[in-house]
């Protein structure tokens, strides 16, 4: 009974192995997976199904890589990069649109919040243009991000004109 | 009077000679495993071996925990966040949970309780049926051929486990948050990416768990070799095992936050 044959081992060992090596795969993916999708080591890929439009926006607050876009309250698409566009001193996002999603050219695009606290996102008003936009094309009319300190700051600026009247 | 304080002084130095001796004689071990470690690298099929015992096997209880753990996360962490209309930020939460204190705290105390009681019976029976003299008496030394090579699989399983873990924690969130609660998705994943940083917790989180293989493989290691060669003795080892590894992830856990937060 102790003695066992040559490839019974041999093949006790080779599950060892197999068995071994799934295990050193599996964690090193978990790691690999932790550093890419849970970290922010990974660079976002546009996927086939999106097509791309540009805006500029003077100040985007804190919108999110991968921030909803919302047309009409429906998501329509995600933000794909923000960055400082240092010609014209403004911030130039990208805007993955779902294909399904054609919108006119004359498409309003702002930064609008979801709730007091929450995170903010694009939201698209269509216009009334016959014609779309096409990929690539850069939305011409947006509205930047509501900064609270500047609203606040108005807000006390206004009064203080109002009161010393 | 003075005999009575003469007894209590007596009993408290006994205590702390008997501690730092301890204390002494695992350290020694731990150092003598580093020298021979040469024949575990020499001859990697050992610690391969043991890779299967300590990792693979442990491989069962770890998914399953993260899952419930991320589950868990997911709902507790949704019926906080909600209250202040945040619940976006669920991935950030369970994310950085997991990454930086659950996942290698939980993963080391299950390894803790899985491996290291299975490592120090195991070494604990070989000294007691005298196997390990045996060895010694065939010029084999045991810290060389037994006790090394279980050190470096447990060395190298448990960060392994605990990455596998903290992944399968985001996804066990990720399930109830989104898919059973409705967060969106694109918030859950942005907001996680944006707020964990790879080398701030990522990083910090591996090296954790590394610390915590080294520690709970060391002590399991030891209570096993250190023990008495009886029944008895063997199972007092173990319980041992298991309450000091426990203790000294859960201090050193304190030791390595406050060192990493730079507080």
């Amino acid at each position: 009974m102790e003695r066992n044959s040559y490839g019974e081992r041999r093949h006790a060992r080779q599950m060892l192995d197999l068995w071994v090596g799934a295990f050193v795969f599996a964690g090193i993916v978990a790691l690999i997976m932790l550093a890419f999708k849970v970290g922010n080591l990974s660079s976002f890929s546009l996927s086939d199904s999106n097509y791309v439009l540009y805006a500029n926006f003077e100040n985007i607050g804190s919108l999110k890589v991968r921030a909803p876009v919302r047309s009409a309250g429906v998501l329509v698409g995600r933000v794909g990069e923000t960055h400082f566009d240092n010609k014209d001193y403004v911030a130039r996002v990208t805007l993955s649109i779902n294909k399904r999603y054609q919108f006119p050219k004359d498409t309003f695009a702002s930064i609008l919040t979801s709730g007091l606290l929450g995170e903010q996102y694009v939201g698209l008003d269509a216009g009334g243009d016959k014609e779309f936009l096409r990929p690539g094309e850069t939305i011409k009319k947006t509205q930047s991000a509501i900064v609270l300190e500047k609203m606040i700051g108005q807000f006390l600026f206004n009064k203080a004109e109002g009161d010393k009247k | 009077m003075v005999k009575l304080a003469a007894e209590g002084f007596r009993g408290l130095g006994g205590w702390a000679v008997e501690s730092i001796w301890s204390l002494g004689h695992a350290s020694c071990f731990f150092w003598s495993i580093l020298v021979h470690s040469g024949t575990s690298f020499k001859r990697f099929r050992l610690v391969v071996r043991e890779v299967y015992i300590v990792g693979v096997y442990s491989l069962i209880i770890i998914v399953v925990s993260g899952l419930f753990v991320g589950f868990v996360l997911g709902l507790q962490g949704y019926n906080t966040l909600q209250k202040y209309a945040s619940e976006q930020a669920l991935g950030l939460l369970v994310a950085l949970s997991l990454v930086r204190e659950l996942g290698p705290v939980v993963t080391a105390l299950l390894f803790a309780g899985r491996a290291g009681t299975a490592i120090t019976a195991e070494i604990g029976l070989m000294k007691a049926t005298e196997q390990l003299s045996a060895m010694e008496m065939m010029a084999v030394d045991p810290i060389a051929r037994v006790v090394a090579p279980r050190f470096w699989a447990g060395v190298i399983s448990m960060p392994l486990l605990a990455a596998i873990f903290s992944m399968v924690g985001v996804f066990g969130g990720y399930f109830v948050g989104v898919v059973l609660i409705g967060v969106d998705e694109g918030a859950f994943w942005s907001q996680m990416q944006a707020g964990v940083d790879v080398f701030d917790d990522v990083l910090n989180g591996a090296i954790k768990s590394v610390v915590f293989g080294i520690t709970v493989t060391w002590i399991a290691l030891f209570e096993g070799y250190d023990s008495v060669p009886t029944a008895e003795g063997v199972s007092l080892a173990t319980t041992r095992t298991v309450v000091t590894s426990s203790l000294a992830i859960l201090a050193l856990d304190f030791v390595l936050t406050a060192l990493t937060l730079g507080g």
